[in-house]
């Protein structure tokens, strides 16, 4: 930076700055992508539909399984809607 | 037990095809028996780098189909006596490389001896450029400092770690080395310019060498002279400097800084 810009002072942000910016938000946003939904999800949600309809009548659509990603650990959720006659 | 390294980035126009170039030549210089393979199918310019393009009869895919042997399409490299370069194929169609004649290939360079087996990425992520980094033991990451060739370079680290055979077969994983090309210090003082340091913390892989933005580069292509045979210039010294990290040798970073300028220059810009 020469004497004149800091006299003058150039508040712009450097664009070097904004491309660090831009790309540790796009990477954050691909790398979580990118690992996908593990292959074994859709069994699991067969196989949990199995068990679940000996017992209760549900459909398919009435469970659903979720792995969500955080910081350093997964999180997988199962969401079972029991249907409602039965209570 | 031959060693692959793949060059690869993911983005095309970065450099790998000129580092490919000058890291095998480099790696011959220092004695080790050297073969670069050009994945580029029917795109195919690493031997117009090599300066061997006149001396092409046979090529990858030849060898691949069994139309020819692998001496018979090895090239001898005219600068080093350790080096050997293997071309692409510059009419046939990317799908004719297969993996079990990329693989064969490989086995039988590692028969003839060689140390290192140099694979030169195409750009992108379709079949010639998986194929090149498949049976890599290691990468050389070729970078720019600059917003798509990092994201593009991520992507290929995820490929690494995900399709290539020592991830599929769950062995130790391929060791990637982050190459920065076309490095303008003084651009990067001005803030106009990602640095080294950027690019290492978003990418996070071990930083192998920065090759400065240098006029050389386009004066080796245009002689079909690796850069690194230009002894005394910038790219030159520099690529030397990566052979020697990538062969163990303790070498300080170089080109990280702009040679320093007078106070009138410094008073008044430049």
């Amino acid at each position: 930076m020469s004497l004149m810009d800091i006299l003058f002072g150039s508040k712009r942000k450097k664009s070097a700055e904004v491309a660090r910016e831009r790309l540790q938000i796009i990477l954050a946003h691909e790398r979580n992508g990118r690992a996908g939904a593990p292959d074994y999800l859709p069994a699991l949600q067969r196989e949990l539909m199995e068990v679940i309809s000996r017992y209760v009548a549900v459909n398919l659509d009435d469970i659903k399984v979720n792995l969500e990603r955080q910081d350093n650990f997964e999180v997988l959720e199962v969401n079972i809607v029991l249907p409602e006659h039965e209570r | 037990m031959a060693k692959i390294i793949v060059v690869t980035s993911g983005k095309g126009g970065v450099g790998k095809t000129t580092t490919s170039a000058s890291f095998a030549s480099g790696l011959a210089l220092r004695g080790h028996k050297t073969v670069v393979i050009d994945f580029d199918v029917g795109l195919r310019n690493l031997d117009l780098i090599m300066g061997c393009e006149r001396r092409v009869v046979y090529d990858l895919i030849n060898v691949v189909n069994n139309e020819a042997t692998l001496n018979q399409a090895l090239i001898k490299d005219k600068n080093c006596d350790n080096l050997y370069v293997l071309p692409a194929s510059q009419t046939r169609d990317k799908d004719a490389l297969t993996e079990e004649g990329v693989e064969k290939v490989l086995n039988d360079l590692a028969t003839m001896n060689f140390d290192f087996i140099v694979c030169d990425s195409p750009a992108g992520i379709e079949k010639g450029a998986l194929m090149a980094l498949y049976f890599a033991d290691e990468a050389l990451i070729v970078t720019n400092p600059e917003v798509s060739s990092v994201r593009d370079s991520d992507r290929i680290l995820g490929i690494l770690s995900s399709k290539s055979r020592r991830a599929i077969e769950g062995r130790e994983p391929v060791k990637e080395h982050l190459l920065i090309t076309r490095y303008s210090p003084s651009r990067v003082e001005k803030g106009e310019m990602l640095s080294v340091d950027d690019v290492k913390e978003i990418l996070r892989v071990s930083l192998l060498g920065v090759i400065p933005e240098s006029q050389v580069v386009l004066q080796a292509s245009n002689s079909g002279t690796p850069a690194i045979h230009l002894k005394g210039t910038d790219a030159s010294e520099a690529y030397a400097d990566v052979v020697s990290r990538f062969l163990g040798e303790d070498r300080p970073m170089r080109f990280l800084d702009v040679p320093k300028v007078g106070l009138l220059k410094r008073l008044f810009g430049g």
